[in-house]
C-alpha cells in the first residue's frame, strides 16, 4: 500500500492516517487506503469496528480527528461541498419521505443537488427502470416494502451521477432472497454506470460482489485484498457428505485423495482447498455410497478468525462495551 | 440505453434557491396530503370565537357599548390559530429526524440557511392558508369582506406565520423528541397570545408583565390587525383605544410600519439563529 503522508488525488477514495477519537476512545485508528476508480470496494467487519465512522467521515458527515481523505478528488474537510456533489449516499436506515410518492422522493433529491432541469425526467425513468421501480413511481413510499425502499434509496444515490456511491449495509434487514436482488441491481449498475463502489457489510458471502476488501477491527484495517486471495490465505472450504457407509467412505477418501475426514453432525466431513471444484472427483467415485453433498466456504468469522484471533461475535461484544462505558460516544452516535 | 451525463452546474446561489424552493413545495404537498390537520385545528379558533366569545359576551352584558366580545377578538383569534399552525409545522423537522428524512437534507450540497428558510417559507405558506379559512368566517360575526381590510389581514398573517415558524424550528432544530417539542410548544403558544392583546387589552398589566408583551412578536402583528379590524367597524375612536390601546415603548408611539419591521426582525433573527443551530446539530 501506498504510504506517503498524502492522499493520492487521482483515486476515487484515498485515505490516510485517518482517526477518529471519541474522549480516550479511538473509533478509527489510523486507516491508510486507496480505492481505484471504477472499483467495487468492500469494509467489512463486525459492528462497532469502525467501518460506520470511516464511511461518515468519507462522507463529509463526520469530522476527522486527525488524518487526510480525498474523495472524488476533493478534499472531505476543505472541499465538502464538492465532494458531496460527487457522491450517492445510501444509509443503513431509510431516509425517504414516505408521505411522498418515489417520483416525489427523487424530484426532491434532483433539485437538492442540482440537476439540471432538462435531464432530470430522463435521469429519474433510467435510474427508477435500472431498479425495477419505474412502474411504481407515482405510489406513496410508505406503501413499499423493505427491499423497494432500499431499491429506491439506491437510484436516488445514482440519481446525480455521482462518481462514488457509497452504500452502509446495504442488504442489512432484508430477507435473503431481497437481499440477492439487491445485488443483482447492484452488479448490473456496475455494467452500466461508469462508477466507484464503496461498500460495508456483515457478509462474507457478500463481500464477493467486491472486487477487493478490507478487513476492520478495532479501528483497524487488518488486511486488504481480493476476496479470493483473502479466501484462499484462510484456507480450505468445508465438504460435507451424507453416505451409505461413513466408515468405508472415510477410508476411501484417505485411499484415493488423501483427505483426512470425520464423522460429524451424522456427515462425513473434510477441507479441500476448492470445494466446488473438487465436488465432481466425488462422483467418479461411485463406490463412495454418496446421498447428499454439501459445499461451504469459509466465512467471515474464519477469516477474520484468522486475522484477528477472535470471532466476530466476540469482537462485537467488546465493542459494544466500549460503547457503553464511554458517554461520549454514546451521545455521538445518537445523532 | 446510454447514461445521461449528469454535469452539476456551479452556480451556488441558484442552487440554493432551487433547495429552497423544492423545500418549500414539500412542505405545502404535505400539507395539502393532511386533511385532517386542517379540520383539526379549525376547532381551536371557532372555540375562542363562538364559545368563549358568545360566553363572555353574556359577562359584559353583551356588548362593551355595543360592539359584540366576538368582534373584539376575531383579529385576534385569527392571529392566534395562525401563529399556532405555524409553530407547529415547525415540528416537521423533528419528524423528518425521526423518519430520517432529514439526513438526505443534511447531506445534500446545499447551504443550511437554504434548507431552514425554505422549512419557514413552507410554515408561513401553509399557516396562511389555514388562516384564511378563519378569515372567512369574519361574516359569521359581523366583520365586513372589505378587499383592502382582507388583504392587510393576509399580509399581517404571512409575516406572522414566517417569524414563528422560524421561533418554532429554534426549538425543533435542537430537540430530538416528539413529545418535548409538542409540551415546549405547547409552553410557549399559550402565554404568547394571552400576553399579546389578542384576547383582552394589555393596559391593565403590571409593569413586568408589560415589558413581557414588548417582546412577544404577537403584540405587534395582533395590534394592527386589531385596529385595521376596528376602522372598518363603527366605532368611536375613543372606544377603540380603550379596547386596543396603542404599543409603546417608555411612552412613545409605536407607528405601525416600525412595528411590522420588528415582527420582521425578529423572524430573520430566529431563522439565523436555527441555521446556526442545525450546523451544530449535525
Amino acid at each position: 500500500m501506498n504510504k506517503t503522508l498524502l492522499p493520492d488525488p487521482t483515486a476515487a477514495v484515498s485515505a490516510r492516517g485517518l482517526v477518529k477519537q471519541y474522549g480516550d476512545f479511538r473509533a478509527v485508528d489510523g486507516i491508510d487506503l486507496d480505492v481505484r476508480p471504477g472499483e467495487t470496494f468492500g469494509f467489512l467487519g463486525p459492528n462497532g469496528a469502525g467501518k460506520s465512522t470511516t464511511i461518515k467521515m468519507l462522507c463529509t458527515l463526520l469530522e476527522p480527528t486527525g488524518g487526510h481523505a480525498v474523495v472524488a478528488g476533493y478534499d472531505v474537510v476543505s472541499q465538502r461541498g464538492s465532494v458531496r456533489q460527487n457522491i450517492g449516499l445510501v444509509f443503513q436506515d431509510p431516509t425517504l419521505d414516505g408521505y411522498l410518492s418515489a417520483a416525489q422522493n427523487l424530484k426532491f433529491h434532483a433539485e437538492l443537488y442540482g440537476v439540471p432541469k432538462s435531464v432530470v425526467n430522463t435521469r429519474m425513468q433510467q435510474v427508477m427502470e435500472m431498479v425495477g421501480l419505474w412502474e411504481r413511481k407515482d405510489a406513496r413510499v410508505d406503501t413499499f416494502s423493505g427491499g423497494m425502499k432500499r431499491r429506491l434509496e439506491i437510484a436516488r444515490g445514482l440519481l446525480h451521477s455521482p462518481r462514488v456511491l457509497f452504500l452502509d449495509e446495504p442488504t442489512v434487514g432484508l430477507d435473503p432472497q431481497t437481499r440477492s436482488s439487491i445485488w443483482g441491481y447492484i452488479e448490473e449498475l456496475k455494467q452500466r454506470e461508469d462508477i466507484t463502489i464503496f461498500l460495508t457489510t456483515h457478509y462474507m458471502d457478500e463481500a464477493e460482489h467486491c472486487d477487493r476488501i478490507a478487513i476492520m477491527d478495532q479501528g483497524r484495517i487488518v488486511v486488504l485484498d481480493t476476496p479470493a486471495a483473502l479466501k484462499a490465505s484462510v484456507g480450505k472450504d468445508r465438504v460435507q457428505i451424507g453416505t451409505r457407509n461413513d466408515a468405508a467412505a472415510i477410508a476411501l477418501l484417505k485411499e484415493r485423495f488423501d483427505l483426512d475426514a470425520e464423522v460429524n453432525d451424522g456427515h462425513v466431513q473434510f477441507s479441500v482447498a476448492d470445494g466446488e471444484e473438487f465436488v465432481p472427483n466425488l462422483f467418479n467415485n461411485i463406490d463412495l455410497g454418496i446421498r447428499s453433498v454439501s459445499v461451504s466456504r469459509p466465512s467471515l468469522d474464519d477469516v477474520f478468525m484468522a486475522y484477528t484471533g477472535r470471532t466476530i461475535r466476540d469482537a462485537e461484544q467488546s465493542a459494544t462495551d466500549k460503547l457503553r462505558s464511554s458517554p461520549l460516544l454514546a451521545a455521538g452516535r445518537r445523532r | 440505453m446510454s447514461i445521461v451525463p449528469v454535469s452539476v452546474v456551479d452556480d451556488s446561489r441558484s442552487h440554493d434557491l432551487r433547495g429552497v424552493k423544492v423545500v418549500w413545495q414539500r412542505e405545502l404537498i404535505r400539507f395539502g396530503q393532511d386533511r385532517m390537520r386542517i379540520v383539526t385545528s379549525l376547532v381551536q379558533p371557532v372555540l375562542y370565537l363562538f364559545v368563549l366569545g358568545t360566553g363572555l359576551s353574556t359577562l359584559t352584558k353583551g356588548s362593551v357599548e355595543g360592539l359584540s366580545y366576538r368582534k373584539i377578538i376575531f383579529p385576534g383569534v385569527l392571529a392566534m390559530s395562525t401563529m399556532f399552525t405555524a409553530m407547529f409545522s415547525s415540528i416537521s423537522i423533528v419528524w423528518d429526524r425521526e423518519f430520517g428524512f432529514l439526513r438526505e437534507m443534511l447531506v445534500a450540497p446545499v447551504r443550511r440557511g437554504a434548507l431552514v428558510t425554505g422549512k419557514a417559507l413552507g410554515g408561513a405558506t401553509t399557516a396562511t392558508i389555514q388562516g384564511c379559512i378563519v378569515l372567512a368566517m369574519a361574516g359569521a360575526v359581523g366583520i365586513p369582506y372589505n378587499p383592502v381590510l382582507i388583504l392587510v389581514l393576509l399580509g399581517e398573517m404571512l409575516l406572522l406565520s414566517f417569524t414563528m415558524t422560524a421561533v418554532g424550528m429554534v426549538m425543533a432544530v435542537r430537540v430530538k423528541q416528539i413529545q418535548s417539542v409538542m409540551g415546549l410548544m405547547q409552553m410557549i403558544t399559550m402565554p404568547l397570545l394571552f400576553l399579546s392583546g389578542a384576547l383582552f387589552p394589555l393596559g391593565g398589566l403590571p409593569t413586568w408583565l408589560r415589558v413581557v408583551t414588548r417582546l412577544n412578536p404577537l403584540t405587534y402583528v395582533v395590534n394592527p390587525m386589531r385596529h385595521i379590524v376596528f376602522d372598518h367597524l363603527n366605532m368611536s375612536a375613543e372606544l377603540r383605544n380603550k379596547i386596543t390601546p396603542p404599543i409603546t415603548w417608555w411612552g412613545w408611539h409605536v407607528p405601525v410600519g416600525l412595528q411590522v419591521l420588528v415582527v420582521a426582525v425578529m423572524g430573520l433573527l430566529a431563522l439565523a439563529f436555527a441555521t446556526q443551530q442545525f450546523n451544530k446539530a449535525e
